[in-house]
């Protein structure tokens, strides 16, 4: 890929060469010039590029390669793999795990982002306001998207264990019942959708922030003049307008949680059972969480990821390229 | 903003008519429920935090009491004493990697950044459109193929080798907010060292890099934030050497000595000590790092 990149400089002069030969004694210098200032270009770039390549490519490429192979321990050692095609995308697809992760995955994108974002575009609106404070209230959201995920993780694990976490105390303290949050199959999962959410919240707060600050005040006065209450204004102003920067929130979201692993992993690594598995984790669980590790379906579930990633990735920059159209 | 402030006095609405616009300026005790209010939001949000210092100062003989105890009347520092006398080594290592990700991050994107910002290199928009999907691609996944490439030539559980893959989390993000910034650079000032006889690479050493200051910091931090906080690539490619980081260390911990919560939670709250510096430091460049790339304009 880096190869035709580097090579366009060089391939681009022959189609105009025609030209430069009948042309007047300046153009050659020119295009010499320009190609020097192409290649200086190019010097600049080369570390990038050999990076993404060294680090992102081979990586990745090495990824299908371990999916369409039956690799084991031994084949690093001996190198001996046998080509087995899409055989092992067939064994994950029949696997019983195949759709309770598809449905985790599915919920705890799903339902991680529709709190997050709504929470998160309330607290931004509030904030707005530029009450005394609000500016160092604001910051102080910050703090959980900055904390290590494992240092986030491990407090909720606590906060949630069922007999000495401070969550079922105030449960019990208030009549209820204590709920085996981490430990029992229908609450796994929104116990660390409950994490996620919290982590997520200061990232939507604060690009939502950011696309409130562009929206002109004029159009708020305009509207108070004609009688609009806060309720009107947020639904026939602020929400209209921030469209493109939600849309750019939500889809970045998708990608995001998509890829979320340490918290799943820290507070239930993906059980009881599977009940809290999401393809992230069980690409983990198959290729690092066993001493047997089964690289090859592993990578398999890890491409099925990057594949949705990628889908969700691309809707997003065709959206940020319309906005700036 | 600035529309409102060169508006002709005359035209702004009679006090009161306008909510949207009013509290800029009225700040006085008619906003102070909202002051109560944004206190009781930033509390709840950040009681996790708060439980997690308590927990950290409580002795483990009342860590199981029901009701838990609110407030550390009884703080005891033994999950320090703890921690400075286990976890002292992971964490070197993790300010080792930590900072080793910062100087290889930087060293690979501000180049290539000033070239997209300013030298016009065809080719330009197809790298910086593989950079936007690079930082979509799950770690997971990544380590994984580092795995398997670090099996191979043997640097599995070496500083090294993490420090090279915890910069894949920084340099797309690294090459973006530097282009972002570079390009707001005048041209006019590139012009002028080039009169001097200035280099390419001199005007970018001594003219665009200290100009560029602000988005070193910026992406500096993030890097080092995130090589600091990375589970992903110590769990898998780490997890066996001399050299852990902080991460791992708490995943023993937690692993290990399931009842000892006192010490998780000490060493959860130095964990955080670097992301709190920053935010108290460099509050700004954080809310810059979060809205680049995501909002354009």
């Amino acid at each position: 890929m880096s190869n035709t990149i580097i090579e366009r400089p060089e391939a681009a002069p022959p189609a105009g060469s025609p030209a430069v030969d009948a042309g007047p004694p300046v153009r050659p210098s020119l295009k010499r010039r320009f190609r020097a200032d192409q290649l200086t270009a190019w010097a600049f770039i080369l570390p990038v590029v050999a990076y993404l390549v060294i680090f992102y490519a081979y990586p990745l490429i090495k990824n299908v390669d371990l999916a369409v192979r039956d690799y084991t321990v031994r084949s690093f050692i001996d190198g001996t793999a046998p080509f087995v095609g899409l055989a092992n995308f067939v064994a994950v697809f029949q696997d019983p795990t195949f759709g309770p992760a598809l449905r985790n995955t599915l919920l705890f994108t799903g339902v991680s982002i529709a709190f997050q974002f709504s929470i998160g575009m309330a607290l931004a609106v509030f904030f707005f306001q530029n009450f005394r404070l609000s500016s160092t209230l604001r910051a102080l959201f910050l703090v959980p998207w900055l904390l290590p995920l494992i240092v986030s993780a491990s407090t909720w694990s606590w906060m949630m264990n069922s007999d000495s976490g401070v969550i079922n105390s105030v449960i019990t303290s208030f009549g209820g019942t204590g709920i085996n949050w981490l430990t029992s199959p229908q609450w796994a999962l929104i116990a660390v959708i409950i994490a996620n959410i919290w982590i997520g919240i200061p990232f939507n707060l604060v690009i939502l922030y950011s696309g409130l600050q562009n929206i002109s005040t004029d159009i708020y006065e305009a509207a108070s003049l004609d009688g609009a209450n806060a309720w009107q204004k947020f639904w026939r102003i602020t929400f209209p307008l921030l469209k493109p920067v939600s849309a750019i929130t939500i889809l970045l979201g998708l990608v995001y949680t998509l890829k979320v692993f340490d918290i799943i992993w820290i507070m239930t690594k993906g059980g009881p059972g599977n009940a809290s598995t999401t393809f992230a984790i069980w690409s983990y669980q198959l290729g690092f969480g066993s001493t047997l590790p089964n690289f090859s379906p592993a990578a398999a579930v890890g491409n099925l990821l990057i594949v949705i990633a990628l889908i969700f990735g691309f809707l997003y920059l065709r959206v940020q390229r319309k906005q700036a159209q | 903003m600035s529309a409102t402030l060169t508006r002709p006095a005359g035209a702004r609405p009679a006090p009161g008519a306008s909510t949207a616009s009013a509290p800029k300026r009225n700040r006085g005790p008619r906003t102070m429920w909202k002051t109560a209010l944004g206190v009781l939001f930033t509390a709840i949000m950040l009681f996790p935090v708060y439980w997690m210092v308590n927990v950290s100062l409580t002795p483990a003989s009342e860590m199981r009491s029901t009701p838990p105890s609110w407030f550390p009347f009884h703080a005891t520092f033994d999950g320090y004493t703890q921690v400075i006398q286990q976890q002292l080594p992971y964490l070197g290592t993790s300010l080792l990697v930590g900072l080793g990700t910062v100087v290889l991050t930087v060293a690979v994107s501000a180049p290539a950044a000033f070239a997209l910002a300013k030298l016009r290199p065809r080719g330009g928009g197809a790298l910086s459109f593989i950079l936007i999907v690079a930082q979509m691609i799950p770690q997971v996944i990544i380590a994984m193929g580092f795995y398997a490439i670090y099996l191979n030539l043997g640097i599995l559980n070496q500083a090294g080798g993490l420090i090279i893959a915890d910069s894949t989390l920084a340099v797309p993000f690294g090459v973006l907010i530097f282009t972002a910034f570079m390009s707001g650079i005048p041209d006019e000032l590139m012009s002028a060292a080039k009169l001097d006889g200035a280099s390419t690479w001199r005007t970018f050493t001594s003219v665009v890099l200290p100009v560029s200051r602000n988005s070193v910091v910026t992406v500096s931090l993030f890097a080092f934030l995130w090589a600091w906080s990375d589970f992903v690539f110590s769990s898998t490619l780490n997890s066996g050497g001399t050299s852990q980081t902080i991460t791992l260390g708490i995943y023993r911990y937690i692993g290990n000595n399931n009842q000892d919560w006192n010490a998780i939670m000490a060493t959860a709250v130095v964990a955080s000590i670097p992301a709190t510096i920053l935010l108290v430091v460099a509050q700004r460049y954080v809310a810059a790092g979060v809205t680049a790339g995501a909002v354009k304009d």
